[in-house]
């Protein structure tokens, strides 16, 4: 695998393999010198048109863990604020050789744009509402290790379907591993022809006690009063994931940042049932995976950076 | 009802360079030119830029001087013309002028061509259209005329001077870019017709629903993740006009149609008696947002292509006739603007060059549309505009198309007449090949690997 544009793009052998690569990771992050130098003398660059917390400092951890050196672009403060185009920037940076740019774009294909403008291999952390693939794969591997399959799993996507990339990128990847999937929200966020994609499509929620796993997503509150629903008020009286909706056998994910109180309600984010601090944690060993994956995909590493473990490490939980 | 009074009017202008009369022989060629039902092998004559003769094969001597075109294998058509071109001039000539885009028509076989207004500044009073007249009188291989804003500034808000400037020649009024948002300020220009006539050419779509849509709206949108322009932002727009014209008795002329809702919009509008014509572009009646699924900014235009099922209502039209004619919609953009994300890069495509080939492939060589029904609607764009319909008949200004339709070719990533090479059809191998084009009694392409000889 030379890039990671999409979940769309990729197979369910691949995500396999991401995956089971991530385990095996796992064991480096539990170590107390949380690195291997399997990407020593690699340069990766983050380049970064959004703002991210999460994305962006667990792609850098993961770099570093792998003894990569890292650069982080941002376009505020650099040379696209004084408008420079994307393509200039991108060969700009690849005159530095970097083996990897990882893109963050408030653009739907802007990761895919620029794999045709370097020769580094290219990784899509966000491109505008299109996907987030990385996402897709640490969510899919924080709920293996809790539930240990997948295939036949019932997962809810509840929220802003049409402004989330998590939602598209998480339908193709739940699919694709076997998951039953049903998107949910008000009408006005769902985009239409969704249930062509492959999912069902709900307007309410009932029905969501058959879900085994409510993947909540981020409404963006900025945007969404008066034009998309009424108020936030109404939205969370329809579509809060609170303690009474929340039953105790089901699973609840979400992206972050939450907005407590609208999507989700403190009791349920703070609710054993919850797995969102996993899947943070989750996002630096699969991003380790994603990086060797494209780097050795494009170069043969040399035997000594291989892994510590080819094998995947047990799966935690309960088959 | 009223009606547009054309009688006291100054007819629209069309202008171009001074050109050298043709005195040519197209000796043998396939001559197609369904309104004088003409389907069969004929040799053409034309002395001093006029139809001179049709006669048989081998039947006609060229005169001293005449230029000899072997037509063998070849077909000649009436040239084409084209109510709905950008040529970027004034403001953007880096990415077309008058020269190049009067260059690229004639090389795509076309005779005449309609600017568009939507340029920087906007033609929206006397004197930018006369400096434009100018310009083309000087520049233009082929006829050009220019239309007029409806408003000023297409701002949508207050009427140009269209009376002033349907006197200086304005061919028609369109705010082409952007629709007329206000349905009063639609009515007022509807009314003020009946003064300055000349027909109203309308951009239709409904901004409240395309938002800041900058595709489709359907799957392929959902699974982009990209803001998607509905197909009744368009239609409702149509209706809405169409109820207009109804009611003001005015003319006017959709353009590019894009949506199965919008054709039986017009099919309606059109049985209850409202004066409307419409046009659909190449573009729109041989791909699919399936293409977008590439991102590839080469499908981005406004309107947006559209399924399947609304490519297919729009070749039903063209075929039915409830579409009128073939428009290009040819707008030029610079290729950095181009090399973009699809979601900021600029809307629309070129298609002066590729029009003809882009229809015979995908249309007359399936056997979707008769290759006289073509040559029919890309002749026909300029009649709703009362302006001149090419045809091949004795006596008249030549007009003609040569083409090789055995000849097939892969449309570059450059070669283009056109300063622009924002190409839809770009990559693709097309059939179909303009090797001469006679515009308005003048020689205005001519390919330049085509042989000619001359008569001694």
């Amino acid at each position: 695998m030379k890039h990671l544009l999409s979940i769309e793009d990729i197979t369910r052998e691949d995500i396999e393999r991401l995956l089971a690569r991530a385990g095996s990771f796992a064991e480096v992050s539990g170590r107390p010198i949380k690195k291997v130098p399997a990407l020593r003398g690699r340069t990766v660059i983050n380049l970064f048109y959004e703002a991210s917390t999460r994305t962006s400092s667990s792609f850098e951890l993961a770099a570093k863990r792998l003894s990569a050196d890292v650069i982080n672009v941002k376009s505020s403060g650099s040379s696209v604020e004084k408008g420079e185009s994307l393509k200039d920037t991108v060969q700009t940076l690849s005159a530095y050789d970097p083996s990897a740019i990882v893109i963050r774009s408030p653009h739907a294909g802007a990761a895919s744009l620029i794999s045709r403008w370097t020769p580094a291999s290219v990784i899509n952390a966000g491109d505008g509402k299109h996907e987030h693939p990385t996402q897709a794969l640490l969510d899919l591997y924080t709920l293996r290790r809790r539930i240990g399959t997948l295939e036949g799993a019932n997962v809810w996507i509840v929220g802003d379907v049409l402004h989330s990339r998590v939602a598209r990128s998480n339908v193709l990847a739940f699919t694709k591993m076997g998951c039953k999937v049903t998107v949910c929200g008000p009408p006005t966020l769902i985009p239409r022809e969704m249930d062509q994609l492959g999912c069902h499509v709900r307007f309410s929620l009932d029905g969501i006690e058959s879900a085994d796993v409510i993947y909540a997503l981020r409404m963006q509150r900025e945007r969404m009063e008066g034009t998309f629903v009424p108020s936030l008020r109404e939205y969370a009286a329809c579509f809060q994931i609170d303690g009474r909706r929340l039953r105790p056998h089901q699973l609840l994910m979400h992206p972050g940042p939450v907005n407590r109180g609208v999507e989700l309600s403190a009791e349920a984010i703070d609710s054993p049932q919850a797995l969102i601090t996993q899947q943070v944690e989750s996002g630096v060993v699969v991003r380790m995976a994603v990086l060797f994956e494209v780097l050795s995909g494009a170069r043969e590493p040399s035997p000594e950076s291989a892994p510590p473990s080819p094998q995947p490490a047990p799966l935690g939980g309960v088959a | 009802m009223n009606s547009v009074p054309e009688t006291r009017m100054r007819p629209p202008r069309l202008d171009r360079a001074p050109a050298k009369l043709a005195n040519a022989l197209i000796r043998s060629a396939k001559v197609i030119d369904p309104r004088t039902r003409i389907d069969g092998y004929h040799d053409l004559l034309i002395r001093s830029g006029e139809i001179a003769e049709i006669g048989a094969p081998g039947s006609l001597k060229a005169p001293d001087g005449a230029e000899v075109i072997a037509g063998e294998g070849l077909h000649a058509f009436p040239a084409f013309v084209d109510p709905h071109v950008h040529l970027r001039t004034p403001g953007r000539e880096d990415e077309e002028d008058i020269d190049s885009g009067s260059r690229a028509a004639a090389a795509g076989g076309f005779c005449a061509i309609l600017a568009m207004p939507n340029t920087n500044p906007v033609v929206d009073d006397a004197t930018v259209l006369r400096a434009l007249q100018d310009r083309a009188r000087a520049e233009a291989r082929v006829p050009v005329g220019f239309t007029a804003a409806i408003t000023r500034g297409q701002a949508g808000e207050e009427l140009t001077e269209m009376w002033e400037l349907a006197e200086a020649g304005a061919a028609a009024f369109t705010d082409d870019g952007l629709p007329v948002r206000s349905a009063g300020v639609m009515r007022q220009a509807l009314q003020y017709q009946r003064l300055a006539g000349r027909v109203l050419a309308l951009h239709e779509e409904e901004p409240s629903l395309s938002r800041k849509g900058v595709m489709h709206e359907g799957i392929v949108a959902a699974a982009l993740g990209l803001a998607g322009i509905p197909s009744v932002s368009e239609s409702t727009m149509v209706q809405r006009d169409c109820a207009l014209a109804r009611y003001e008795g005015g003319r006017i002329h959709i353009q590019h149609l894009s949506a199965r809702e919008s054709v039986e919009a017009i099919d309606a509008a059109k049985a209850a008696g409202v004066m409307v014509t419409c046009e659909a572009s190449p573009h729109h009646l041989t791909l699919t947002d399936a293409a977008v699924h590439s991102l590839d900014t080469h499908f981005k235009m406004n309107p947006p292509l559209r399924t399947e099922d609304d490519r297919q209502a729009l070749i039903d039209g063209l075929r039915s006739g409830v579409i009128d004619c073939v428009a290009t919609d040819h707008a030029p953009h610079a290729r950095e603007e181009k090399e973009e994300v699809f979601e900021t890069a600029p809307m629309g495509v070129t298609g002066l060059e590729t029009a003809f080939a882009a229809l015979v492939t995908d249309l007359v060589m399936p056997g979707h549309l008769k290759l006289a029904t073509l040559v029919e609607r890309m002749t026909a764009g300029l009649e709703p505009f009362g302006l001149l319909v090419p045809t091949i008949t004795k006596g008249a200004p030549a007009n003609v198309c040569l083409a090789d339709l055995s000849a097939s070719w892969e449309v570059g990533d450059s070669g283009y007449e056109s300063r622009s090479v924002n190409n839809a059809f770009a990559g693709r191998t097309l059939t179909g090949r303009v090797l001469v084009t006679v515009a308005d009694g003048a020689v205005a392409y001519r390919e330049r690997s085509f042989a000619i000889g001359v008569a001694r």
